[in-house]
C-alpha cells in the first residue's frame, strides 16, 4: 500500500511470468521485494520480500538463485538478549493461505560471493525454488545502503 | 472567666489546627499540580543512570577510518553514541547505521554535541579504508573505528560487548553450502550506547529502537547534563 508502483511492478512481473505454471501451482505471490545496495565488492548484501501463499497447500521455499551472487540463502537473525546471531534458516515453509515476511532484523535473503556490489537504482532477478510448486522469478529493485524498506528510505 | 478563657484558647487552637491542616492539604495539591505536568513532559528519572555508576565504557585506543590512532580522550566533551558491528554484516549493521544516520538528521544542531562511533568487531577484514567506504555510505558524521584485534577486543570488553566469529555456511543446515575459511559472520551485541561527555554510561538502545527515540533521549541527555561546552 505504501508503495503502489512497486506492487504494481511486482504484480506485472508475476503476471507476465505466471501463465507458464499457473495451472499446477496455485498462486505463490512475492510482494514488496527489495534489496539493500552493498558497499564494496565481496561484501554480502541482503534482500527482503513477503511470500504470500494463496494456494491450498503449504509451500516450502527451498532454494534461491540469482546471477548477481554466487550463493543466495535465507538467513534468520536470532536475538538472544542483546546479541544478534545470524544463521541459515533452512527451508522456509509458508502454510496454505498464509504469508511469511522477510524483513530487517529477522528473516532475510543473504546474497554472498558477489563479484561486484549492487547499486541503488538497479534491479536483478531472483528465482525462488519451492519444494513442490513451480519456481517464481522476482525482479528485485535495489534501494539505498541506508534503506529500511520500500517507501521507508 | 476561667472557663471562658479555656474555651477561647481551645477555639483558637482548633482554628489554628484546621488552618494548618487546610494549608497542608492545599500545599500538597498545589505542589502535586505543579509537579505532575513537569514529570509528564520532562525526562523520566529512569532515562539515564547516574553517570559513573554503571561500569560500562572506559579508555580505549583504536584507529579511525582516516587511519589515525585515536583514544577515548579524543572524544571527551562530546556525548557518544556507540555501536559495534562489522562491514560484512548485511542485515543488522546497515539497519542500525541507517537508523543512526536518521537520528543524526533529527538531532539538527545538537549533532555538534555528539560523536557517532561505529566500532568494527572484525578488525581482520575491516581496515580503515574499508571503514571509510562503509560509514560514508550512511553519514559522513559517523566515525568508523577499527584497530588491531587486541585493541578491538579490549574496547569490546570495556563496553561489555559480547561477540563471536561464526562460519557463514553453517554446517548441518540444509542449503548451507560450503564456505571458505575467510567466510564468516560475527554474532554480536547490537545495542547502541549513549555515553556522557566524560565517557560514562548513561543508557543504551536495543536493536530496533526508532531513530526518533534515540534523537529524543540524546537531546534530553544534552539538556540534563549540559549543552555545548563553554570555551575557555
Amino acid at each position: 500500500m505504501r508503495f503502489p508502483l512497486l506492487q504494481f511492478l511486482t504484480i506485472a512481473v508475476l503476471g507476465l511470468a505466471a501463465p507458464a505454471w499457473a495451472q499446477d501451482a496455485g498462486a505463490i505471490v512475492v510482494e514488496q521485494p527489495w534489496a539493500r545496495a552493498s558497499i564494496m565488492a565481496s561484501r554480502p548484501a541482503a534482500a527482503y520480500f513477503t511470500l504470500v501463499n494463496e494456494s491450498n497447500e503449504p509451500a516450502t521455499l527451498v532454494a534461491l538463485e540469482t546471477t548477481i551472487a554466487g550463493r543466495a540463502e535465507v538467513h534468520q537473525t536470532n536475538r538472544q538478549g542483546e546479541v544478534m546471531k545470524m544463521a541459515p534458516a533452512g527451508p522456509v515453509e509458508v502454510p496454505a493461505g498464509e504469508s511469511v515476511r522477510l524483513e530487517p532484523g529477522n528473516l532475510h535473503v543473504m546474497l554472498m560471493d558477489m563479484p561486484r556490489p549492487i547499486k541503488e537504482g538497479e534491479t536483478f532477478t531472483l528465482t525462488l525454488r519451492f519444494a513442490k510448486a513451480a519456481p517464481v522469478e522476482v525482479s528485485v529493485p535495489v534501494l539505498g545502503p541506508g534503506a529500511r524498506g520500500p517507501g521507508n528510505e | 472567666m476561667n472557663r471562658a478563657f479555656v474555651a477561647k484558647v481551645l477555639l483558637a487552637l482548633a482554628i489554628a489546627a484546621a488552618t494548618a491542616f487546610a494549608v497542608a492539604i492545599g500545599a500538597t495539591y498545589f505542589l502535586r499540580d505543579r509537579e505532575s505536568p513537569a514529570v509528564a513532559a520532562g525526562p523520566d528519572d529512569q532515562t539515564f543512570v547516574e553517570p559513573g555508576t554503571v561500569p560500562i565504557g572506559g579508555s580505549f585506543t583504536l584507529v579511525d577510518h582516516t587511519g589515525k590512532t585515536v583514544t577515548d580522550e579524543d572524544f571527551r566533551g562530546k556525548f557518544l553514541l556507540v555501536f559495534f558491528g562489522f562491514t560484512h554484516c548485511p542485515d543488522i549493521c546497515p539497519t542500525t547505521l541507517a537508523e543512526m544516520a536518521r537520528a543524526i538528521e533529527l538531532l539538527g544542531n545538537a549533532v555538534d554535541d555528539v560523536a557517532f562511533l561505529f566500532v568494527s568487531l572484525d578488525p581482520e577484514r575491516d581496515t580503515p579504508e574499508v571503514m571509510a567506504e562503509y560509514v560514508k555510505a550512511f553519514d559522513p558524521r559517523i566515525t568508523g573505528l577499527t584497530g588491531s584485534p587486541e585493541q578491538v577486543d579490549a574496547m569490546a570488553k570495556t563496553y561489555r560487548i559480547a561477540y563471536e566469529k561464526v562460519p557463514a555456511g553453517d554446517q548441518g543446515n540444509s542449503g548451507g553450502g560450503t564456505a571458505p575459511n575467510d567466510d564468516y559472520l560475527i554474532s554480536h551485541q547490537a545495542n547502541t550506547y549513549l555515553m556522557s561527555r566524560e565517557g560514562e554510561y548513561l543508557t543504551h538502545y536495543s536493536y530496533g529502537t526508532a531513530p526518533e527515540e534515540m534523537a529524543k533521549t540524546t537531546r534530553e541527555a544534552i539538556s540534563t547534563f549540559g549543552g555545548a561546552k563553554e570555551e575557555n
